[in-house]
């Protein structure tokens, strides 16, 4: 028997290249397999569903409809972390975002983002810097991973000495994310909100030490700052950090590697980047709708029943977005399957849309941008080892687990 | 999935016809009059749809086509300078620039535009987008007092700006609409004292209706605003060297002030047709949904096209009446279309049919709106609340969703746009995400009397009638 759609996104040896499968999704807009989630793969559906207030994040919306075995996994357990304001609905959410958001966009700290420029331009420069053998490199391993997460430490105010301990949390719960059919999902739960729960610890202990002492990091801030909506209690201020940390470690890796993997696919768009640096903005926007790091939303939950292209999702069901796919939607997009910066009108679906689109934006943006221009002016003649590059597991955050690279040398 | 203008639609084979509109595009004339957003965008999107003859821009306005939203706000506050708001140039339009003179005169027959300066302009296809004034205050002599503003232009933004700037005892602004509100807004974060005076029951009443001009009071009020709703100036008193001293009020009161912003809404730039032949007058210049405009005798011209605040068309979601509207993103539309259209074959012409939307910040919060929520009889509370001030508001009229505002909830908004494009049923029975108990049940939406005038609510409902008709249409019984 073939495998069905589901199984196919979710199974890892698709994962070098899910778009033919996602082609196959979208001859059927509304996809729905016995029991599964009901899959949205087009542009303009998944568009409007994101901006649907029928549609809840609130992953206690979809375990209280309890048709959905995958909602198991999500079930808040007994003195676990609340959610992340990622998986809450508004009003809670939009508190939580608002006060986040006070200390790191517009209108009350409308420089932070672009004020870190230099800094990371240094650690850019400090990663090229340290790449010992231009011959052999592993750009995830060396520059990739590395930089976002030392700027997301900075960010934050978190060491950047005890990554070795937070990496493994961070893993766990990124791959909490992914719906892996094969794990079971009791398991996967309880391993994810261990995960949490000594992410939350560790968490606690800097922010009563930042409570004593604060800097000038987002923690202090977070911790101490009092504006309009008052003030956080230690519970949503862990989850409201631990969800930082996490996405500023899970998504833009796989910005940064699928960069440089589709350049080095795409020689003269490489080398055009060289000789016109600016190129590098749009040449990102077009990186995230054509290689998104979140490749599908695979958590909201129907409050009533919704028509989508004739179909009837009824209430209580799960819902994937399948933002990567409604990216390549030929309706929406002229040649999608084609990497094109000088594309007009690119309103991708990358970042997702709506209230919960992308918080880190701003920042992620700017550290692609940065990665990528640098890397495309230092490496010399870089050339992929292995096409496709190995990748991860997950399906939902899709980026190589190593990206093999050599070149002639590095420009200073 | 309701038609947008960004879906790809299925390209018709060119071969056809006498080619004259291949010459057109080579070599025709087209002459655009108004020269900002809706001039300018026009014109760049008749480059970029590769039209290669002569361009010209008619503006009357000195300098490059510039964008007014920061006038009520950035500028206002200081953030920003009135001469550096010059709208982005999205392509090069290689047109001959007539600026600082007025289009005095058209001529349909022989197809020229005439000038003040008494040059004429030939045209093979003409665009019209002279936009709106500001109303101004009705008393000439009081009008020009030092200390009386009108906010319009970018002369009128610098002057107010730099008035704000040195410190007035007190701003009066007369009418509590969206630029009132904003220019309200503005004062109060620089800390000058201000006086609003609406004719209605409150601020926006007359584009959001009582319910949500509640809200907006409530904001004006926390935020220090001298609000006095239900009076009119009567008069404006200046002192011996002509600086305006005093506002008086209907109700019997005085109002001392060394500012104020007369913010009465606007008139359309329609005067300069008048006797052509056009149907323009003070409602606008009626066109198709083509953009196309009619002449008097109710006849669609296929060579004068009209965009923008000066435009009013037909619009199918709101049975045809035809809308004009006073919002950014409608002269950026509207431009778009009338320029595809004048360099278009008949059957590949597209029709404006955009949901009209707006945006306004004042005092801290970011309102929207989408459809035409004035046209709406009822309002339902769909999200979040009046009290916190974040939420979304829905407009039914006739049972079906006409329009929706937001106070600092835009990001839902297309949703509700879908809602008014797809005609879907008022009240919404669905649940949806923060939706609140006193949000489950309609109430009215509590606008004004139509028939009192108030300050103009930036879209204006009207049914075709020229100003000056020569034709009586009298039904045979
Ligand atoms: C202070 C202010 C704040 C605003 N804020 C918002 C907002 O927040 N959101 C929103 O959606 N909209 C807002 N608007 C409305 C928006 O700016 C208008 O909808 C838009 O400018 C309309 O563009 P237009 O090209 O049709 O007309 P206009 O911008 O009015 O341009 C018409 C041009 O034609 C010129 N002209 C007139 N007569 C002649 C003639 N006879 N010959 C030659 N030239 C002529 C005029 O001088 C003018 O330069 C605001 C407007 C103002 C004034």
């Amino acid at each position: 028997m073939t495998q069905s759609l589901l199984h196919q996104i979710l199974d890892h040896a698709n994962r070098a290249d899910p778009y033919p499968i996602y082609e196959e999704l979208r001859k059927t807009p509304v996809h729905h397999e016995d029991g599964g989630p009901y899959v949205i793969s087009t542009y303009y559906e998944i568009r409007s569903l994101l901006h649907d207030p029928r549609i809840s994040s609130d992953a206690r919306n979809l375990a209280s409809a309890g048709a959905d075995p995958l909602a198991e996994e999500t079930t808040p357990q007994e003195g676990a972390l609340p959610p992340g304001f990622l998986k809450l609905d508004p009003p809670e959410h939009d508190r939580m975002r608002r006060m986040t958001n006070r200390h790191f966009g517009p209108p009350h700290s409308p420089r932070r983002v672009d004020d870190m420029r230099p800094e990371l331009h240094d650690i850019v420069d400090g990663l090229i810097a340290g790449i010992d053998d231009p011959g052999r490199i592993d750009l995830v391993e060396q520059f990739s991973y590395p930089f976002p997460v030392t700027v997301i430490c900075r960010l934050l105010g978190v060491p950047r000495e005890d990554e070795s301990r937070f990496h493994t949390w961070a893993d766990t719960l990124a791959a909490s994310l992914d719906p892996d059919p094969d794990a079971d999902p009791a398991e996967r739960g309880k391993g994810a909100n261990e995960a949490r729960m000594e992410l939350g610890m560790y968490l606690a202990g800097l922010i009563e030490e930042r409570r004593k002492n604060p800097g000038d990091d987002m923690l202090s801030q977070l911790a101490t700052s009092r504006g309009e909506d008052g003030q956080m209690t230690t519970m949503e201020l862990l989850s409201t950090a631990a969800l930082l940390l996490i996405a500023g470690h899970e998504t833009t890796v796989n910005l940064i590697t699928n960069g440089m993997l589709t350049l080095l696919r795409n020689p003269d768009v490489l080398q055009r980047l060289r000789a016109e640096p600016k190129l590098v903005v749009p040449l990102v926007e077009e990186l995230l709708r054509f290689e998104p790091p979140v490749q599908l939303l695979p958590q909201r939950t129907t409050l009533a029943d919704i028509e989508v292209r004739g179909v009837t999702i009824p209430k209580g069901s799960s819902l994937w977005l399948v933002l990567a796919s409604g990216n390549r939607d030929p309706l929406r997009f002229e040649n999608p399957d084609r990497f094109d910066p000088d594309r007009p009108d690119i309103q991708h679906l990358g970042l997702g849309s709506g209230i919960h689109s992308c918080f880190g934006a701003p920042l992620a943006r700017l550290e692609a941008q940065l990665a990528l221009s640098e890397l495309a002016r230092r490496l010399e003649n870089p050339r992929l080892v292995d096409d496709p590059p190995p990748y991860r597991q997950n399906a939902v955050l899709r980026g190589p687990r190593h990206l093999h690279i050599t070149c002639d040398g590095i420009r200073p | 999935m309701p038609w947008t203008p960004s879906t790809p639609r299925p390209r018709r084979c060119p071969v056809r016809g006498d080619g004259a509109l291949e010459q057109l595009k080579r070599e025709g004339r087209i002459v655009v009059v108004g020269a900002s957003l809706a001039g300018l965008r026009a014109a760049e999107t008749l480059r970029a749809k590769g039209f290669e003859g002569s361009l010209t821009m008619i503006g009357d306005e000195p300098g490059e086509p510039y964008d007014r939203p920061p006038l009520s706000k950035q500028v206002l506050l200081g953030k920003a300078r009135a001469d550096r708001t010059a709208l982005p140039r999205l392509r090069s339009v290689d047109a001959t620039w007539r600026l600082g003179v007025p289009a005095a005169g058209l001529d349909m027959a022989a197809r020229r535009v005439r000038l003040a300066d008494g040059d004429e302009v030939p045209y093979d296809r003409l665009l019209i987008a002279t936009g709106v004034r500001a109303r101004p205050w009705p008393r000439e002599e009081e009008a020009e007092l030092d200390g009386v503003f009108v906010l319009r232009t970018r002369d009128h933004g610098a002057a107010l700006a730099r008035r704000l700037a040195d410190g007035p005892k007190r701003v009066l602004v007369i009418g509590g609409g969206f630029a009132g509100s904003e220019v309200a807004s503005a004062c109060r974060e620089r800390g000058i004292p201000v006086t609003v005076a609406e004719r209605g029951a409150s601020p926006l009443v007359g584009a959001l209706g009582g319910v949500i001009g509640a809200v907006s009071a409530g904001l004006h009020r926390e935020h220090g605003v001298d609000l006095r709703c239900g009076v009119m100036v009567t008069a404006l008193e200046g002192d011996a060297s002509g600086r305006v001293r005093a506002a008086h009020l209907s109700d019997g009161s005085t109002v001392e002030t060394d500012v104020v912003v007369v913010s009465l809404g606007a008139l359309r730039n329609t005067e300069w047709l008048a006797g052509s032949g056009l149907g323009a007058g003070p409602r606008g210049i009626a066109c198709d949904a083509g953009c196309r405009a009619f002449d008097i005798r109710g006849i669609v011209t296929d060579d004068i096209y009209a965009a923008g605040d000066v435009a009013r068309c037909p619009h199918p979601l709101f049975g045809y009446q035809f809308l004009s509207l006073e919002h950014w993103g409608n002269a950026v539309a509207q431009a778009g279309i009338a320029a595809h259209n004048m360099i278009s074959e008949s059957t590949d012409r597209l029709p404006h049919m955009e949901v009209p939307a707006f945006w306004s910040s004042q005092f801290g919060v970011n309102i929207k709106s989408v459809g035409v929520p004035s046209m709406g009889t009822e309002i339902l509370i769909a999200q979040g609340s009046l009290e916190s001030r974040r939420f979304v508001g829905v407009y039914g009229y006739q049972g079906r969703v006409i329009g929706a505002v937001s106070f600092d909830h835009g990001r839902w908004l297309p949703f509700y746009q879908e809602l008014i494009e797809s005609t879907a049923p008022f009240p919404p029975s669905f649940p949806t995400v923060d939706r609140h108990p006193d949000g489950q049940r309609p109430m009215d939406a509590d606008f004004p009397d139509p028939s009192v005038p108030s300050h103009g609510p930036t879209v204006t409902l009207s049914g075709y009638s020229p100003a000056d008709r020569r034709i009586t249409f009298i039904p045979a019984h």
